[in-house]
């Protein structure tokens, strides 16, 4: 087992390197000049130059790439062009937000979309199934940013229950809560519109299985068969879809904390994208490649933990 | 075919079996006939966008902006005073044509990726995997995200965007079945007879592929439309004032306490023309994958 994490964490770091090499590429060798990007159409030549210089665009491509792995893997993402802080003070100012947010929306998705899953493979083919396998396609067709603002127009702008800009909250945990609410439950609605469809196929794998009929004919319980020997098997590969949808979760939490006007990396990203900040961009990259080389390893030791048939090779 | 071409009269059952398995599959379920029937008539509408509209997209008319829908302006017009019902038909152009140009150009590309890798193994097939598990660890969204950020917003660049991140799983899916294929006696057979590379690829393994490719293909088109709007809402779209569907969202929302109804009218469409592409990869799925691999995108 240490074996298997030690391997994999070192694992880890070639993929590490490479989506890196990925995000400079993306910066650099594309067409098009991030400066004049920058800039605008309109502006002139000399602006240009003078802003390539600053960024060090003029510099031999082998010195930028040497420069912006040493830099991304020392913590040392720049500073930003706008503010003149460091990207990597920005980002942790607003992570907790966005992780407080993804993670909740995890957990309502989980709530929602494994109870209606089961029930659903349980009662295959009947009405229940159709509405629910019908409204949980409906669930992850929805863009994250349309179902948000229908959220905020019904909840918070004419049912006033929620705030307009969920800022994050105050001090208390009530306040923060209430901010925190309508974001996740955007999240929430389409994690669990995932989250049903993959429990409720996994569910009818194991409903099939033998040591199921077995155990329904040797006269366990209903709710025991389904409890012990359906439910804990099928939710195996539940978690590791979860960790696959994650990528899904980021992105959307990007559109989710736009639409809510909350603080967190989307924000952040699409502040800079505004302001035209090229070097919180590029340190951004960085923190969302970091972010999904962790997660992406998280998967694969969970997948490990919860189902002890996976060889540690 | 076989008679004019020489072929190997060993040749391709599994392939027509592939696609009567999967014609077969399309049609004991309604799910996904309901969605082609929607998806075509957005189509249609998106081709017939000069007939359907009944104003120019972008003529600017002051005097008649944000009115409710009337005879005149079947949805109302905008805070300009352009018509939202002809926007929108002119919108549904600009999705449908960013998705499926790029998602023709992913299912292209990363078909004869994987299928390469599959075919020649070894470290080439290593080597290219291992570079398509990287580009599939990034969401759609983020990494469409850089790429418009860094090259900026125009139709050619959303396309290349949205198309890299949907390589990496139409590679994935085209190697596996490579792998299997080759080791079958007809392959050997048409190997024997000096058939070149691409030929025995093109023939014989492309058939055994191609319907998984198209399910694939009708699941990423979803994708792909999404991050195009979602891209527009974020302000790095087509610029205004081309009309996106993404972008008349983000008109609405930007004033939400007083014209919030703007937002409406393309929000449906967007729903109703993802929900359609996703019915259509639904009741296809099983045939591909009986445990929902395909979801990935987002």
């Amino acid at each position: 087992m240490l074996q298997y994490l030690i391997k994999r964490l070192l694992y880890a770091v070639p993929t590490l390197l490479a989506v890196l090499t990925v995000v400079f590429f993306v910066a650099r060798v594309l067409p098009g000049d991030p400066a004049q990007v920058m800039l605008g159409e309109q502006a002139g030549a000399e602006a240009i130059n003078a802003l390539r210089i600053r960024l060090g665009l003029d510099r031999p491509l082998v010195e930028q790439y040497v420069d912006f792995m040493k830099g991304a893997l020392s913590g040392d993402w720049g500073t930003s062009l706008v503010t003149g802080r460091p990207v990597l003070g920005e980002v942790l100012n607003v992570i907790p937000y966005t992780i407080e947010l993804t993670l909740a929306s995890i957990l309502i998705g989980a709530l929602i979309g494994v109870p209606l899953g089961a029930w659903s493979a349980l009662h295959r083919n009947s009405l229940i199934d159709y509405v629910t396998r019908i409204g949980s396609l409906l669930g992850l067709s929805f863009p994250a940013f349309v179902m948000a603002i229908m959220l905020l127009l019904a909840f918070s702008i004419q049912l006033s229950w929620f705030p307009v800009i969920s800022s994050g909250g105050g001090g208390s945990l009530a306040e923060r809560l209430r901010h925190l609410a309508l974001p996740a439950i955007n999240l929430g609605i389409i994690m669990a519109a995932y989250i049903t469809r993959v429990t409720r196929s996994s569910m009818l794998e194991v409903l099939g299985e033998d040591y199921v009929r077995t155990a329904r004919a040797k006269g366990v319980p209903h709710l025991a068969v389904v409890w012990q020997h359906c439910l804990r098997n099928a939710l195996i590969p539940v978690v590791t879809v979860v960790g696959l949808y994650l990528g899904i979760l980021i992105g959307n939490s990007v559109l989710t904390e736009i639409v809510f006007n909350r603080p967190g990396l989307g924000k952040l990203i699409v502040g800079a994208l505004t302001q035209r900040d090229y070097t919180m961009l590029q340190g951004l990259m960085v923190v969302y490649t970091f972010i999904i080389v962790v997660v992406n390893l998280l998967t694969d030791l969970t997948y490990g933990f919860i189902d002890p048939r996976v060889k540690y090779q | 075919m076989s008679a004019m071409t020489g072929e190997p009269s060993a040749a391709p059952p599994p392939a027509n079996r592939a696609l009567r398995q999967f014609f077969t599959a399309f049609n004991t379920n309604k799910t996904s006939w309901v969605g082609l029937v929607t998806f075509a008539v957005v189509a249609l509408v998106a081709v017939l966008a000069p007939v359907i509209a009944t104003h120019d997209p972008l003529e600017q008319n002051i005097l008649d902006k944000l009115q409710g829908p009337s005879a005149e302006f079947i949805l109302g017009t905008d805070g300009f005073g352009r018509d939202i019902w002809s926007r929108l038909v002119y919108g549904a152009r600009l999705s449908l044509w960013i998705g499926g140009v790029s998602i023709l150009i992913a299912m292209v590309v990363g078909s004869l990726i994987g299928m390469v890798a599959g075919y020649f193994g070894g470290r080439l097939d290593i080597a290219i995997m291992q570079v398509m598990d990287v580009l599939l660890s990034f969401p759609s969204l983020i990494l469409g995200l850089m790429v418009v950020a860094m090259m900026g917003p125009s139709v050619g660049n959303l396309i290349f965007a949205i198309a890299l991140t949907a390589i990496p799983p139409f590679a994935r899916i085209a190697r596996a079945p490579t792998v299997s294929v080759k080791e079958r006696d007809y392959i050997e057979a048409c190997r024997a007879l000096g058939y070149s590379h691409p030929r025995i690829m093109a023939v014989h393994i492309l058939p055994n592929i191609f319907p998984e490719i198209l399910v694939m293909g009708s699941l990423w088109l979803a994708t792909a439309i999404r991050v195009e709007a979602s891209l527009s809402f974020i302000g790095l779209g087509v610029r205004p004032p081309t009309p996106t569907w993404g972008g008349m969202i983000r008109e609405g929302f930007e004033n939400i306490l007083d014209t919030w109804w703007l937002s409406m009218a393309p929000s449906v469409a967007i729903l109703v023309i993802v929900f359609a592409l996703n019915m259509i990869g639904d009741g296809l799925r099983d045939f591909v994958d009986p445990k929902l691999k395909g979801e990935r995108g987002g």
